[in-house]
């Protein structure tokens, strides 16, 4: 969100809100009646309203930015036009003027917010995770074992399929919430053996990101710290993440997940599976999982498909 | 196959399950000869682990005979129709915890690490029937028993020994003998011990093994300070005595210079309005475990001595001592045992006859009489201090 906090339109509209939020708070009946509407006490209170609501807006906007004020802003002015289409309708005639032009103005500012909210509300939709893990292995051996990319799929949840298309591409497909699956190419960008290994997504995938590992040597020699960062575009920005976490997506938690069933494979040889979570990669971590009691043949044969 | 399932709080019966089957390379399938109960499996009837689910198969001392091998398991170390001990705490031997043989920390046997870790801050190894915390691993108290990692964990048992001599080399001995090694015991060393259940007895033992010039049990039930008097060994009963007094009493003024806690969370305290109000904070979830032991053990150690944990805590307590902690030097030690480190050396001990585990044994029924067992050990009838379960 530091990018909202330095952008000009943001600001504007916060300076805007402060601008009109004061004399409203201050002065409710002199603000009445500048835009030509009668000041009795239930027009002062709704100025009053109408001012709090825009402080508030505000100090959203310039203290802590975030997209959801723009949206409260949007929906401000939409309460600000019923409430001046209603005075327009039953207006006395004195300073009818005054009233068409302040919601002229009005709705003027709602084309901006609507504006600002859209355009802006796609820009936190970019997913940055991290985690890190220390393995036994030696950087080169831990190298490798990742670039292997068709063997990723066997400890990170959500990877189907690697192919290696190419010297330096590959196609990738991966299950998404709500029972979908994404698909992309991908080309490795950054290829140092021994220390890092960085890929982006290519044109035309369903959901743009890339991602890279580095690997160093573990104080003392004990083995190698690996850093993961993946990066990628969220369907539906804020609103798509709170969705998928409801239904218990949680991704930070899935990529230390991914990186633990890694920590086993390249350690252990295989990813760990007990009877509570016999899928493996699979498991999310979550209840209910299978009781911890062998499983039927049924279930076995489910799970280890 | 028959296994003792948890059914929810309070509620265990023996119920009618599948056989268990290799799902990893290096299991092993074990055909269980002799079970034990844990006074830990009470904290998991009793409703103090989170994380359990209706229908895990309990118990997590076990032994028998292997049937079956994974296709990835060393063959020179373990072959179908071994006899073996099965240590509780599953281990890969090949993390970074493991080569420091601390393999009770293994960083990679448990499945279920993100959630051991969100209470523990790190995650803890695997364990067999102790919850989904631990992995969700079926437990030992049934017929049969998968094994992970049968290359690194299981003990061999090459020699005639009874199932009943070395059955506990699983958990309770290993975890008394650990218990009274991270004491640092030297020459005239006076250790108390509070808890006289099957791993207070042990660490008893140890500590002599180990040199203590005197051992202190503190109880509350007469039988199990009998237990402890007939080794020889001093006694408390905290029902009726200050602890605190009657410890600067046996020593002195001094205070044990090294204590041990083989309690953990369920403690009580003679006082009753102690006892209550550590039992009110746990019922409001202020506190998840009742320290009554910890507490005491801290606040008698003689400054600079050693106070070393084995009873098992599972999340936060109130009023911890720690101005008397760090003002007095004490060093506090604990862990859940790193039982693969003890097995051979105990063996050997046993093998010797330095040690009678069979000593702590009162009770043995067959594995379908379970839940009654479980109900004697909860309630302490019939003097009952160690259950074994026999599947023949």
């Amino acid at each position: 969100m530091k990018t909202l906090r330095r952008d000009p339109l943001v600001r504007g509209l916060g300076l805007a809100s402060a601008a009109l939020g004061v004399p409203q708070v201050a002065r409710p009946a002199d603000v009445a009646r500048g835009i030509g509407v009668t000041a009795g006490p239930r027009q002062r209170t709704a100025t009053l309203a109408v001012g709090v609501r825009e402080l508030a807006a505000a100090g959203g906007l310039l203290a802590r930015p975030h997209p959801v004020w723009l949206w409260g802003r949007v929906g401000g002015d939409i309460v600000d036009l019923a409430l001046l289409t209603r005075a327009l309708r039953r207006h006395d005639g004195r300073g009818l003027g005054r009233t068409a032009l302040a919601t002229a103005a009005v709705a003027a500012l709602t084309a901006v917010d609507v504006y600002a909210a859209v355009t802006r509300t796609g820009r936190g939709s970019e997913t940055t995770l991290t985690a890190t893990t220390t393995v036994s292995t030696s950087p080169e051996e831990t190298y490798a074992f990742w670039r292997r990319l068709e063997g990723l799929p066997t400890f990170m949840a959500h990877l189907e399929e690697v192919r290696r298309t190419g010297e330096s591409t590959s196609h990738w497909r991966a299950s998404a919430p709500f029972g979908r699956t994404v698909e992309w190419d991908a080309e490795v960008t950054e290829d140092v053996p021994g220390s890092l290994l960085a890929w982006r997504s290519l044109d035309g995938a369903d959901v743009d990101n890339g991602g890279e590992v580095r690997f160093s040597p573990a104080p003392g020699g004990s083995g190698t710290e690996v850093r993961v960062t993946l990066r990628y575009a969220v369907p539906a920005g804020a609103l798509g993440r709170a969705v998928a976490r409801y239904f218990g997506e949680e991704p930070s938690q899935q990529l230390d997940d991914d990186l633990r069933r890694f920590k086993q494979a390249v350690e252990t040889g295989e990813v760990v599976r007990s009877e509570g979570a016999p899928a493996g990669k699979r498991a999310r971590g979550e209840f209910p999982q299978h009781p911890a009691r062998p499983l039927t043949p049924k279930e076995l044969k489910e799970t280890l498909s | 196959m028959k296994a003792t399932c948890w059914m929810g709080p309070d509620s265990v019966s023996v119920e009618d399950v599948p056989d268990p089957s290799i799902l990893n390379g290096r299991d092993a399938v074990v055909r269980i000869t002799s079970t034990a109960i844990c006074g830990s499996d009470l904290h998991l009837v009793d409703g103090y682990v989170p994380g359990m689910q209706k229908g895990d198969i309990l118990g997590h001392e076990f032994m028998g005979e292997v049937v079956e091998v994974g296709a990835g398991v060393d063959r020179s170390k373990i072959r179908v129709g071994d006899r073996v001990v099965v240590p509780f705490p599953i281990a890969c031997g090949a993390c970074a915890a493991c080569r420091a043989r601390l393999y009770s920390c293994c960083e990679n046997s448990n499945p279920n690490a993100g959630m051991a870790e969100k209470m523990f801050g790190h995650p803890t190894a695997g364990i067999y029937g102790y919850s989904h915390l631990t992995g969700g691993f079926a437990g030992g108290q049934a017929e049969y028993a998968r094994v992970p990692f049968a290359d690194v964990n299981p003990l061999v048992v090459e020699s005639d020994l009874d199932d009943e001599q070395v059955l506990f080399l699983s958990d309770v001995l290993p975890t008394g003998y650990m218990a009274a090694e991270m004491c640092d015991i030297g020459d005239g060393d006076v250790v108390a011990v509070w808890g006289a259940g099957a791993v207070g007895q042990f660490a008893m033992d140890s500590a002599r093994m180990l040199g203590a010039a005197k051992v202190i049990a503190i109880d509350r039930e007469p039988y199990r300070l009998e237990m402890a008097a007939a080794q020889g060994y001093e006694t408390i009963d905290f029902e009726d005595t200050d602890v605190r007094s009657a410890l600067l009493d046996m020593t002195g003024g001094r205070g044990p210079d090294k204590c041990i806690d083989a309690v953990g969370l369920e403690a009580t305290h003679g006082a009753p309005h102690v006892a209550l109000y550590d039992r009110a904070k746990q019922a409001v979830r202020a506190e998840t475990d009742r320290p009554h032991a910890l507490r005491q053990a801290i606040t008698s150690c003689r400054s600079g001595g050693v106070v070393s944990v084995v009873g098992v805590y599972g999340g936060f307590i109130d009023k911890f001592p720690v101005g008397s902690w760090m003002n007095r030097s004490l060093t506090l030690r604990a862990g859940q045992c790193h039982v693969q480190r003890y097995m051979k050396p105990l063996l050997e001990r046993i093998e010797r006859g330095e040690i009678d585990p069979t000593r702590i044994i009162t009770h043995r029924m067959p594995l379908s009489e379970a839940p009654a067992g479980y109900e004697l050990f909860k309630h302490k009838r019939e003097d009952c201090e160690k259950i074994v379960l026999s599947t023949r």
